[in-house]
């Protein structure tokens, strides 16, 4: 038995039963990380020390009541952990230490779980590649010479060779399930508001989500139950129950109402995507549940509608990073205004560059009307589509992304191209819901991941969807071989 | 040709709140610099705002007591522009949808009242300060002060001359002192200004172009620098010139107004909605709540005053410019027969004193029972009026009762006639020349007298007994 091949609730059981402690757990992830990471590098930060200091403190104490206690988990770049460098893969924040937790940091620790490090990704969370990390590229671990998604690749990487048991990830228009599929894990981003963004270092404040990457869905469950809440530093956290997710485990999608919306299955998707999917729409009829094309008329626009909307928060969001409090701040400068052009510069890579400058155009006065709001009507009417279609069906499905993982380098010349990628998961974040990708399949033996979305705050039914599969299928016990 | 000036202002005012409008931080004026800041008013990487209640209550608050109509749906938006003392690089403002609007506030002009409306009060966070190290190529940054509430009013271009613009802005910090939402001290900042003025020929309809005025450090330097620049525009208009829309400074020390930048070289704010912030919608019974908790303001506060204690126009004016000096001679006249007194000493001796001194009503030392006291101790003969004013002054300065101050000094008035004739005697022996004019028919003379008689007994004399004796003994 390899411990870092377990899921969350395998290793569960064995600390549970003292088979097994959390040091030997974390000894064992921190191996196969010395045995992997240089093939795959993805992680940006590995505390080793703090991992097993935390690990044998869990071990002394015992006490095993949190859900990921003793278990040691990665946690995306983006995301702030006290005292640990957080530097959203950017070396405008190469050196910076937040002084305070993320809200979801401070719930893993409140958990004992155990944070090993923190994983790579593109720089700001933009890019659907893990390439435009300001350091490094990370590597597909089912094909070194394939991405691995982005922008949480590094996050689904880590999952996907075993170098965690479990990670989060930020999604804002993708960028936890197109990885996740990409790697053959599972991802979700749970609907706007369930998750507190406190400590979220911030892309595009009106779609970023934080959510789990992990190995199978019952971990998901597991991870979402330990994030989600209401949270009083976070206006846009929704004070609503939060249902026991583990309670949704149920293989049963009897009577359930499928819809299959046809823009997301036309032109611009991969054969043997499109047939994955299909064939888990009939896996899904022969479980019992009833499976309809629909139509989202507004898919087509969303695509582009984010491509304002996103770079226009970030534009605001990102002009903190002046090199005057924290960060790094360019040497040579003359005065003040060189100093915040030579830091920016040098500290921002060419995607986040290019996104700065969408974003500042888009808001510019004489543009805002045609594009900022323009866009959001746009956005309106994506969720309106979802509205309609949520009225008659339970959940959505699609694939998540057109393509299974693509070679490095492939797409970096052509943006366009590259934001394509992200085309079946942006409508998602645009109308704030929340959506699963599950493996599926596989083309040319890379994985193919399913998409399933929900009803705004109904993560239950599509945890409960998807685990109906999973139970019903074998593709996410297959791993990379490395 | 003759020309007519429009002056708008702009207002900002810091609310009393104890914490910041986004974080938990102390809103304290001074500390050790960036020591009142927490990650979030820092502007760290990944922090959330949260905005205050306390201070949506005092804005409105503002804005009722304004006369302004509260909006029902407002928002935050994002007002983005670098600066070093500006953590976020945006300031979270408010654009479109502003918490209120349409107000006014009433000033007195020519014996008449005027209307000056107001545009708009919003909501804002304010930034922090740079410290600028003379000589040394850098400056420090202290974000204390970042994210203090901070209302914007905007006026009307109904103002038409400086000191138009002058008793707007009394008025205006006397209202906003009485709601107790904010201190309106200039020199803290807690209370700045910035002005547009243009002129426009008499009778048009239309506006000039207009000009902005910054660094007006106190309500003189705003009334000194519109008469500065409307006399430039002026100048600069008879020649047949144009004005120039720009941005100027005013220089206190030297008097004049120099320019800053020009329209050109504005901002582009990029304002949009903070997605970071819900809309905030504001609950009409919250609003009758906060309307119906008001205190009196001081325009009905004044009208009383005439009305029910009879005074002069000027003394309600002067009396109910500052909620607490008023409230003194509320309680003064709660427990005094005649008001007008009460606002005699209190208008020329206690603010006479305060002024003097440069120190602020609530640091008086006594209690309105003191100076009750006081004026009792003149109407029952113990002191004259001219000791009173010693008495006064002493109580100023000790926060002393009156009755302690009389014994102490022994300043307990003569009103032994025996005593007072001796004194009388001898004052008469020794100017023989008032006398005799007094006899000549110079009744003016024995005013002389009297006060010699005063001044031997250093000022305890009882006046009209010694008048009667001098009398007497001339007669």
């Amino acid at each position: 038995m390899k411990l870092y091949e377990l899921t969350i609730h395998e290793v569960r059981e064995l600390l549970a039963k003292k088979e097994i402690s959390s040091e030997d757990l974390t000894k064992a992830v921190l191996e196969r990380i010395d045995q992997v990471e240089e093939k795959i590098r993805a992680f940006l930060t590995i505390d080793r020390e703090g991992a097993l200091e935390k690990s044998r403190k869990i071990d002394e104490e015992a006490d095993f009541s949190g859900a990921l206690a003793g278990i040691p988990g990665a946690v995306k770049d983006n995301i702030c952990t006290k005292n640990l460098k957080t530097t959203c893969a950017s070396k405008i924040l190469g050196n910076f230490i937040p002084p305070y937790d993320a809200t979801v940091s401070k719930k893993l620790k409140a958990d004992n779980a155990v944070i090993l490090g923190k994983t790579n990704m593109d720089e700001f969370a933009m890019g659907s590649s893990t390439e435009n990390s300001g350091f490094f590229i990370t590597r597909n671990p089912w094909d070194l010479e394939r991405v691995p998604g982005g922008s949480s690749g590094g996050s689904a990487a880590a999952v996907a060779a075993g170098e965690c048991i479990f990670a989060l990830g930020s999604d804002t228009g993708g960028s936890i399930r197109q990885p996740a599929s990409y790697c053959g894990v599972v991802g979700l981003k749970p609907t706007y508001g369930r998750v507190s963004r406190y400590g979220l270092v911030a892309y595009a404040s009106s779609l970023d989500q934080i959510g789990p990457i992990t190995k199978d869905v019952t971990d998901c469950a597991l991870v979402l139950n330990a994030i989600s809440g209401w949270d009083e530093c976070d206006s846009t956290s929704v004070n609503m129950p939060v249902p026991d997710y583990t309670e949704s485990l149920v293989a049963d999608v009897k009577g359930m109402k499928i819809g299959l919306p046809k823009e997301y299955l036309g032109e611009g998707i991969d054969r043997e995507v499109r047939e994955a999917v299909l064939a888990a729409a009939r896996t899904f009829e022969s479980l019992g549940a009833a499976c309809e094309e629909i139509s989202l008329p507004h898919t087509e626009y969303a695509l582009w509608a984010y491509y304002i909307i996103a770079p226009a928060e970030a534009s605001s969001n990102l002009a903190r990073y002046d090199g005057i409090r924290y960060g790094v701040r360019a040497a040579g400068y003359g005065d003040l205004i060189d100093l915040y052009k030579k830091t920016r510069s040098e500290g921002f890579g060419p995607e986040v560059k290019r996104r700065i400058m969408l974003g500042t155009y888009a808001l510019s006065s004489g543009y805002y009307d045609a594009y900022y709001l323009k866009a959001q009507k746009v956005r309106t009417l994506v969720k309106s589509d979802f509205d309609r279609a949520f009225e008659k069906y339970d959940v959505i499905i699609s694939p998540t992304a057109p393509t299974a993982a693509f070679r490095i380098g492939e797409k970096t010349g052509d943006p366009l191209k590259m934001y394509m990628s992200d085309v079946c998961t942006i409508p998602v974040n645009m109308a704030g819901l929340p959506a699963i990708s599950i493996p599926c399949g596989f083309s040319q033996g890379m994985p193919v991941g399913l998409q399933i979305i929900g009803k705004a705050f109904d993560e239950a039914t599509i945890i409960r969807a998807a685990y109906t599969f999973e139970q019903a299928t074998d593709y996410h016990r297959k791993k990379p071989v490395l | 040709m003759e020309f007519e000036t429009v002056i708008g202002l702009e207002v900002h005012v810091e609310l009393l709140t104890k914490s910041k409008i986004f974080c938990g931080c102390t809103t304290e004026f001074g500390g050790e610099v960036n020591t009142h800041c927490c990650p979030v008013c820092l502007g760290m990487p990944g922090v959330l705002p949260v905005a205050n209640k306390k201070a949506v209550e005092y804005a409105i608050k503002a804005a009722l007591a304004l006369n302004c109509e509260i909006a029902e749906f407002s928002k935050f938006d994002r007002k983005n522009y670098f600066y070093p003392d500006l953590p976020k690089a945006y300031q979270i403002s408010q654009y479109d949808l502003p918490l209120a609007r349409k107000g006014y506030i009433e000033i007195e002009v020519d014996g008449g009242v005027k209307r000056i409306g107001i545009n708009r009060v919003h909501l804002e966070e304010d930034a922090g300060k740079l410290v600028h190290e003379e000589g040394k190529g850098y400056s420090l940054v202290d974000l204390n002060r970042t994210g203090v509430p901070l209302i914007e009013i905007v006026s009307e271009p109904d103002i038409r001359t400086p000191e138009e613009a002058w008793l707007y802005l009394n008025k205006l910090k006397t209202i906003l002192q009485y709601i107790e939402v904010s201190d309106c001290k200039m020199e803290e900042g807690s209370l700045r200004c910035d002005t547009n003025i243009s002129l426009r020929p008499k009778g048009s309809d239309k506006f000039g172009t207009k000009v902005e005025l910054k660094n007006l450090g106190s309500f003189r330097a705003v009334r000194r620098s519109l008469e500065y620049e409307e006399r430039r525009q002026r100048e600069i208009l008879e020649q047949g010139g144009a004005i120039v829309q720009e941005t100027r400074r005013w220089d206190e020390a030297r008097g004049i107004t120099i320019p800053l930048r020009s329209k050109e070289e504005a901002h582009d704010y990029r304002y949009f909605p903070d997605p970071d912030l819900v809309p905030i919608v504001i609950d009409r019974e919250w609003v009758e709540e906060l309307k119906s908790g008001l205190p009196e303001l001081p325009d009905a506060r004044k009208k009383r005053y005439v009305e029910e204690y009879g005074l002069p126009a000027y003394d309600a004016e002067v009396i109910t410019a500052s909620k607490a000096l008023a409230d003194f001679f509320e309680k003064c006249v709660s427990q005094y027969h005649d008001p007008k007194t009460v606002s005699n000493w209190v208008m020329s001796e206690m603010l006479g004193i305060l002024n003097e001194t440069g120190r602020e009503i609530d640091e008086v030392p006594f209690e309105p029972e003191h100076l009750v006291k006081m004026l009792k101790m003149i109407d029952d003969g113990t002191i004259s009026g001219k000791i009173a004013k010693e008495v006064f002054r002493e109580m100023f300065d000790t926060g002393k009762d009156p009755e302690a101050i009389v014994r102490e000094k022994g300043l307990v008035q003569i009103s032994n006639e025996k005593e007072l004739e001796k004194i009388a005697k001898k004052v008469i022996e020794e100017n023989p020349k008032s006398v005799e004019d007094y006899r000549n028919g110079k009744e003016k003379a024995i005013g002389f007298l009297v006060g010699q008689v005063m001044k031997e007994t250093r000022g305890k004399a009882n006046p009209q007994l010694v008048n009667k004796i001098l009398k007497e003994l001339l007669n």
